[in-house]
């Protein structure tokens, strides 16, 4: 059932660590340490009473090394605890990675995004998470560490199910790093939600790389439609190499539609996913394939 | 579970206290007699919890007391004693109507305050956009818009 208790009906010790290395090291040391960084998944999922062990709260939101947006070796790199109202108004990240400014801008109010992160949006690897589409089909590395060393993984190699991810408990997600878009490539980001600002009932995200009125490389992600974001390849495929025109780019929501199997849920069914998940992939591709600096695509 | 002792700035008030470490920001605030911080749905969702933290506008309800330590808080309350555009907003409200029952006042008051600081324009779409994390069941939204609004338009001018 669905309760708000309003109070964390759990107790626990804080922690408080100020650089990596001392996080690394509290997570090494106790046990049933949870990562708190802006709270704004984690704090409302106790207080409704989500069976999470916690012993020990490690706050890393005032780890200053792991808040940061840089641009090294055409690598675009986000530290984990930066907040997404940082990333959202970022240059480096409007320049190189446009749709994921536009999903963080469509997420929740303000104030949410002031104190939610990145790392948060990953770690929590709920299938709605509206950064994980983006960052998916822009190719992005997750950097997880620990205290023995580190390990770079792909988004999809990192999350596994809904609320659940790789990382082992004594480890944490430290940087994002995504390869700048090569020249010639365009990405959308399309979210449906009931109200503006609300976790998604559908969203999804495509990448185009274009030579001449080719797509030689696409990317298409979907969320929300499964237990997890989800590349859907057959899709990608039938687009790759081909000219791009409305049929092809309704070819390929087409596809995507059989092929995702959604869920009815207190969001959205699965029938109105379905339907809609070829309007909105249809949609994406056109608005990517401009980007890319193709033709427009009319109807 | 052992208690942890913080200090934090409110309205410009230093106050140092022992706290649970699972106590929220929302409970501490008004456990110091800052009552204007309402109590709503406690899940981040309704926004009247809404303070400016370090800067920035956050719901206290989802913010521990603990990760508080050491930074200055500002409410409602105390920015309408010191921050001239608070205070321009607090009294639009009143011209327009802006309130009925009052509760959602306080974070509504704020959230227009965090939009108009960076750089928001009288536009009542973006005002929407700002405000989408606060609600109101009483005023239909339009007064409140109308009095973001208008401040916005003094502000831009
Ligand atoms: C009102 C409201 C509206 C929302 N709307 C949306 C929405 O539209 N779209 C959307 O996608 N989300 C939404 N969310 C969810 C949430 O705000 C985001 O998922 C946010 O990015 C979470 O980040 P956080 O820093 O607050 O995470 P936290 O709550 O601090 O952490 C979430 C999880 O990740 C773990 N974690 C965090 N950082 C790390 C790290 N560096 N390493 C290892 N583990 C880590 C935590 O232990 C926890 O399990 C909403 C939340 C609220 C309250």
């Amino acid at each position: 059932m669905h309760v708000n208790t309003r109070i964390m009906p759990v107790e626990f010790e804080y922690l408080e660590p100020k650089t990596k290395a001392e996080a690394l090291e509290m997570l090494a040391k106790y046990d049933n340490v949870k990562v708190l960084a802006g709270g704004t998944d984690l704090i409302v999922k106790l207080k409704t009473g989500a069976d999470i062990k916690v012993d020990y709260m490690m706050n890393v939101k005032e780890i200053e090394e792991l808040n940061y947006i840089k641009l090294e070796d055409n690598l675009v790199k986000i530290g984990a605890v930066t907040p997404l109202s940082t990333i959202e108004n970022n240059e480096i990240i409007n320049k190189y990675l446009p749709i994921l400014s536009e999903a963080i801008k469509a997420m929740a109010a303000i104030a949410v995004r002031n104190m939610g992160t990145i790392g948060g949006n990953l770690c929590n690897s709920s299938p709605a998470g509206d950064t994980i589409p983006p960052l998916t089909v822009y190719d992005a590395k997750l950097i997880l560490a620990g205290k023995q060393g580190t390990k770079e993984v792909s988004v999809e190699e990192f999350i596994t199910g809904p609320g659940k991810n790789i990382l082992a408990q004594d480890e944490m997600l430290v940087e994002v790093v995504v390869p700048a878009p090569k020249e010639n490539t365009g990405a959308a980001f399309i979210k449906k939600t009931r109200v503006k600002a609300d976790i998604s009932k559908i969203n999804t995200a495509v990448l185009m790389e274009r030579v001449e009125d080719k797509c030689v490389n696409c990317r298409i992600a979907m969320g929300s439609v499964a237990a997890k974001v989800v590349r859907i390849l057959p899709a990608e495929e039938a687009v790759r190499g081909q000219k791009v025109d409305l049929n092809l780019c309704q070819k390929a929501a087409q596809i995507v539609s059989d092929e995702i199997k959604p869920i009815d849920d207190n969001r959205s069914t699965a029938e109105y996913r379905k339907e809609i998940a070829r309007v909105i992939v249809e949609d994406a591709m056109k608005i990517a394939w401009q980007r890319s600096g193709g033709e427009k695509i009319n109807d | 579970m052992s208690e942890i002792n913080i200090t934090v700035t409110v309205n410009g008030t230093k106050i140092n206290a022992n706290v649970k470490p699972e106590m929220n920001l929302l409970k501490f605030l008004r456990s110091q007699g800052f009552y204007d911080v309402k109590c709503g749905c406690e899940m981040g969702d309704c926004g009247t919890c809404t303070v400016i933290f370090n800067g920035s506008s956050v719901k206290s309800c989802i913010t521990l007391a603990a990760q508080a330590d050491g930074g200055t808080v500002w409410t409602n309350k105390g920015l309408g004693e010191v921050d001239e555009l608070t205070q321009k907003l607090q009294k639009a409200f009143v011209e327009h109507g802006s309130i009925q029952c009052g509760f959602c006042t306080p974070g509504m008051i704020i959230a227009g305050k965090a939009y108009i600081e960076k750089g928001g324009k009288p536009d009542r779409n973006e005002i929407k956009k700002a405000i989408s994390g606060n609600l109101c069941r009483c005023t239909g939204y339009k007064k409140i818009v109308d009095a973001i609004y208008d401040v916005a338009e003094q502000m831009s001018k």
